[in-house]
């Protein structure tokens, strides 16, 4: 299945991408894609305690079970205003 | 009246969109960008906001039903800027207006400070040296 997945702010200078589709398994979480994406990537790692997750515009749990064609958003800590 | 924005923000068009007959007050905000940095001794030379609108919105919407909720009946309007914001400009503009100025002023300061915690945008500070840092808010929901 393939989701399409949002990053923002430094998580998007550090992954390289502010959007992309990616394949991943069937029954994969939001912890299971974040760990695939940020393998072997020290700065990423470091900033997975700050970071939210969202599914389909909602915040979610990195337990949470993927489905094909979810929205995915890695969100950092914010600081509009 | 409740969205993000690329171009410039005037207060104006949000004091007409909560005007009102019952309302005897209107409370304005306008947040800019300041020279000194919370987090860095180097002078700003402006900010630069990105945002995840479907969220930022729909979290927008649900400050100013809680402001409702608490401090009306009230008009709210709410606008933030995307993009690249100069110093001594405007990255947010709020206006309230209510029957009478108790319940403007509290609804404003708590739709500034619950949008500041709260709404999926993120600053990303430009020095006048050429660097830039992304800067969280200092009061904001953990993980």
């Amino acid at each position: 299945m393939e989701v399409r997945v949002l990053a923002f702010a430094r998580l998007r200078e550090l992954f390289g991408f502010g959007e992309r589709r990616i394949a991943c398994a069937t029954g994969a979480t939001l912890d299971d894609l974040w760990h695939d994406l940020a393998r072997e990537r020290a700065e990423l790692a470091a900033l997975r305690p700050s970071t939210r997750f969202a599914r389909n515009g909602a915040l979610a749990l990195g337990t949470t079970v993927l489905a094909d064609g979810d929205e995915v958003a890695f969100l950092p800590p914010v600081g509009g205003g | 009246m409740i969205a993000l924005s690329a171009e410039p923000l005037a207060l104006e068009p949000l004091i007409a969109a909560v005007r009102d007959d019952a309302h005897g007050a209107i409370v304005t905000f306008l947040g800019v960008t300041r020279a000194t940095s919370n987090g860095d001794s180097r002078p700003v030379a402006a900010l630069e906001y990105e945002a995840y609108p479907a969220m930022a919105l729909a979290e927008m919407e649900a400050i100013a039903d809680e402001a409702r909720h608490r401090y009306g009946p009230l008009r709210i309007a709410m606008l933030h800027r995307t993009g690249r914001v100069e110093l001594g400009e405007p990255s947010v503009a709020i206006a309230v207006g209510t029957p009478h100025r108790p319940q403007a002023f509290a609804a404003c300061a708590f739709a500034i400070d619950a949008l500041k915690a709260r709404v999926e945008i993120w600053k990303n500070e430009c020095y006048a040296d050429g660097a830039s840092a992304w800067r969280p808010n200092a009061a904001q929901a953990s993980p």
